[in-house]
């Protein structure tokens, strides 16, 4: 029980910080000031996030193990993220979409995790939703803009959006672990947000004049630590100092 | 003002840091339209709890006073300190002048 609570914690949290990870590569690169500080600040809320999960995760782990441990010193197979949030930032139209079907995940997944029986996990969810709210309706407005703009901003929304789409059913698969933890009222049973989820896509999508793909074969594992080529190189990014410098603090 | 294509317009930001208190200016920005800005001026301005409500005008749209005209906007001003209520004694009752 306190296994499957754990791993279904991760589950929740590897997306936190894999995504704020990819969004804080981006700090000093934003295509404009503004929209710089605006990817730092969804980079720092979901961090923030991990930190609430982790912090949660270490305590039922027991055996002194802290946050850093949980964040810093897992191998690539141990992270339960889906493949959707380690993709590379290709160009900004690439992170918009990314950010955009996952914002919308985030955000029907944190409004069910109110109704939890877990009370640390409502709190993060109850503290989290505001935020993930304003992220998702600035990835949207994104969206909408560039499909809606000019004919090359159009080209390269659709373009990404293709390009993520492969990832998107994954979201939506229930691990072993989850399933007893919807039985016993923790968990979310996200494979019944699914048809809703694409409904709320479509409707953005259609208003930013963009094509809905239509796919029949998906992509997943990451769920299962089975990552896409482009994780290895993440995590070097994110564990090098604590693997250099071990237990270094600041 | 160069290309206007490739740069976005500039906005003026007002933030109100506390009810009751007035909006300030807080400094410009640059966005496509109305919303972008607010959106912008979010972020860049209130991230660190600075504020409770935004307005954001667009530059051109406000008229300023030439530097080159001072010396008859303001300088008339300068030696006329008896426009301060300065030479009154105020009731005790009377706060916050």
């Amino acid at each position: 029980m306190k296994k499957d609570l754990y791993n279904y914690i991760l589950g929740i949290a590897d997306n936190s910080l894999i995504l704020a990870q990819r969004l804080g590569e981006l700090c000093g690169h934003g295509p404009t000031l503004e929209t710089d500080i605006a990817l730092t600040n969804i980079s720092l809320d979901l961090l923030g996030q991990t930190r609430s999960y982790y912090q949660y995760a270490a305590k039922l782990a027991g055996e002194d193990k802290t946050e850093d441990d949980i964040a810093f010193l897992r191998i690539e197979r141990d992270y339960k993220n889906v493949l959707l949030v380690e993709q590379p930032n290709t160009h900004f139209g690439h992170v918009m979409a990314r950010q955009f079907l996952f914002d919308v995940y985030h955000l029907m997944l944190m409004e069910q995790l109110q109704n939890s029986k877990d009370e640390t996990l409502v709190a993060i969810a109850k503290k989290g939703i505001k935020e993930v709210s304003y992220h998702k309706r600035f990835s949207s407005d994104w969206v909408k803009r560039l499909g809606d703009g000019t004919e090359e901003s159009k080209e390269k929304m659709q373009e990404a959006i293709n390009a993520m789409w492969r990832f998107t059913d994954e979201l939506f698969d229930v691990m072993e672990a989850d399933k007893a933890m919807i039985e016993e009222g923790i968990a979310v049973d996200v494979s019944k947000m699914k048809e809703t989820y694409y409904e709320k896509i479509s409707e953005i999508l259609e208003e930013a004049t963009l094509e809905v793909p239509e796919r029949k074969y998906f992509t997943r594992g990451g769920k299962k630590g089975v990552h896409t080529e482009h994780m290895g190189y993440l995590l070097a990014d994110l564990q090098y100092m604590q693997r250099t410098y071990p237990n270094m603090t600041w | 003002m160069g290309d206007t294509k490739k740069n976005w317009p500039l906005w003026e930001i007002f933030v109100r840091s506390k009810n009751g208190l007035e909006h300030r200016h807080f400094g410009s920005l640059h966005a496509a339209d109305a919303e972008m800005a607010l959106e912008n001026a979010r972020d860049v301005y209130t991230r660190r709890n600075e504020g409770v409500s935004i307005w954001v005008v667009e530059s051109k749209n406000v008229t300023a006073s030439n530097p080159q005209d001072n010396g008859e906007m303001f300088e008339p001003a300068q030696d006329k300190v008896y426009r301060h209520p300065t030479f009154y004694d105020l009731p005790d009752d009377v706060k916050h002048m």
